[in-house]
C-alpha cells in the first residue's frame, strides 16, 4: 500500500501551498505508466489528512495518457497499452513524454470574504 | 468565506526527491557508488548478496563494498550476512506511516551516519521485497537492479512495469530451476523489451553460482562509470 506515503507526500504538498487555509479539493495529475491505483489514494488521503488543513478535502485527479517520441518518425503517439513501442514504425527506442506523472496539479482553499457588514 | 484556486504544479514527491538528491550528494563526496537491490520477496536478494560478497569485501580490483539492508524482517537478512566480513547497516523500516513496504530517502538518510562511507567504493541497498511501493521512491542511487526469478511468472514485466521500467541491470536468478518450472526465457524477454527495451540483463544462479561473476564484475566496473569524484 505505497498510496498511504504517497497520499502523505500530496497532503504535504498540498499543505505547504496552502499558507495555512484550509484546504477544499486538491487535483491531481496521475501518469498512466505510474502505479498508483486512484480510489486506493483517495481511501488513504482521507485517512492521513485527518486533523491537517487537507482534513475533509476532496480529492479529484486526471489520468495523463501514456505519450512516446520515436526519433527516426520524429513522431509523438499515445499508447492505450504496452509495448513502449512507436506504433507507427515498431522501434523501441521510444522516449516517453507523457504518463509518468505524480504531480499535485492545483488546491482549492478557503479565504476569508472581506466583511461588508 | 470564499474559495480560490491556487495552482500548484509540483510533483507530490518533490519532498523525497530533493532527500535523494542531498544523499547522492553526500555519495558523491565519500566517492560510493551507491546501487538499489530490489525484487519481489523471495526472488533471492540477500542469497545473491552472499553469493557476490562470498570471496571477501572487495570485488573487482579491489572494489570495497558495504550493504545497506532494509529488508524487513528484523535484523534476519543483515544476521544472514553477518559472515561475510562487509560493512552491514541494518535499516529500522518499523517506523512511520505504513512504510515497511519499501525504502525512501529520508529512512537511507538517517542510516548515513552509521555507514563507513570512507571506507567503501560501492554501497549496496537491499530495498524491502516488493515489486510496486519501492520502484516509486529514489534514494539517492546511481544504479537499480532488480532480481526477478524463474520461479516467478515469465509476465512480470507486464505486471510491474515502473519496477521494470526504472532500472539499469535486469538479474533474473535461480535458472538453475528452469528445467522444473514453466518460465519461458524467451517469453520474459519479450516482455521485458516491451517495457524497457535494450536494458542489460543476466542470468545467475545463486544456488549454482552461474552468472555471479559477470554480475560481479557489472558492479566492480560502476564506481568507475559513476565516475565518483576523487
Amino acid at each position: 500500500m505505497h498510496e498511504f506515503s504517497i497520499a502523505s507526500a500530496v497532503v504535504a504538498t498540498a499543505a505547504k501551498h496552502a499558507g495555512g487555509r484550509r484546504v477544499t479539493v486538491v487535483s491531481l495529475r496521475l501518469g498512466a505508466l505510474r502505479q498508483v491505483v486512484p480510489d486506493a489514494l483517495a481511501f488513504a488521503f482521507a485517512i492521513v489528512s485527518r486533523e491537517t488543513v487537507c482534513d475533509g478535502a476532496r480529492l479529484t485527479w486526471e489520468s495523463v495518457p501514456v505519450r512516446v517520441r520515436c526519433a527516426p518518425c520524429d513522431r509523438t503517439s499515445t499508447l492505450e497499452r504496452l509495448p513502449l513501442r512507436c506504433p507507427r514504425c515498431g522501434d523501441g527506442g521510444v522516449a516517453v513524454v507523457a504518463g509518468e506523472e505524480l504531480e499535485v496539479e492545483s488546491i482549492e482553499v478557503e479565504e476569508e470574504a472581506a466583511c461588508t457588514a | 468565506m470564499h474559495r480560490v484556486k491556487v495552482r500548484v504544479a509540483e510533483d507530490a514527491l518533490d519532498a523525497n526527491a530533493t532527500i535523494a538528491a542531498a544523499n547522492r550528494a553526500d555519495f558523491d563526496r565519500a566517492g560510493v557508488a551507491v546501487v538499489n537491490l530490489m525484487s519481489a520477496p523471495g526472488a533471492g536478494k540477500t542469497t545473491v548478496l552472499e553469493r557476490i560478497l562470498g570471496d571477501g569485501p572487495t570485488i573487482g580490483d579491489g572494489v570495497r563494498v558495504g550493504v545497506l539492508e532494509g529488508d524487513v524482517q528484523g535484523s534476519l537478512d543483515a544476521d544472514r550476512l553477518a559472515h561475510l566480513h562487509v560493512p552491514v547497516v541494518q535499516l529500522d523500516t518499523g517506523s512511520g506511516f505504513g512504510g515497511e513496504c519499501h525504502l525512501d530517502a529520508n529512512m537511507v538518510r538517517s542510516a548515513l551516519p552509521l555507514l563507513p562511507l570512507d571506507d567503501l567504493d560501492l554501497l549496496i541497498v537491499e530495498n524491502v521485497g516488493n515489486l510496486v511501493c519501492p520502484a516509486e521512491f529514489r534514494i539517492g542511487e546511481d544504479a537499480r537492479i532488480m532480481v526477478s526469478s524463474v520461479a516467478e511468472g515469465d509476465d512480470k514485466p507486464l505486471k510491474y512495469p515502473l519496477m521494470f521500467r526504472t532500472c539499469e541491470l535486469v538479474v533474473v536468478n535461480k535458472v538453475d530451476l528452469l528445467e522444473h518450472v514453466d518460465f519461458d526465457l524467451d517469453r520474459f524477454f519479450y516482455h521485458l523489451q516491451a517495457v524497457h527495451p535494450g536494458v542489460p540483463h543476466l542470468e545467475v544462479s545463486a544456488r549454482t553460482g552461474q552468472g555471479i561473476d559477470a554480475l560481479r564484475a557489472w558492479l566492480a566496473r560502476l564506481p568507475d562509470r559513476v565516475g565518483a569524484p576523487a
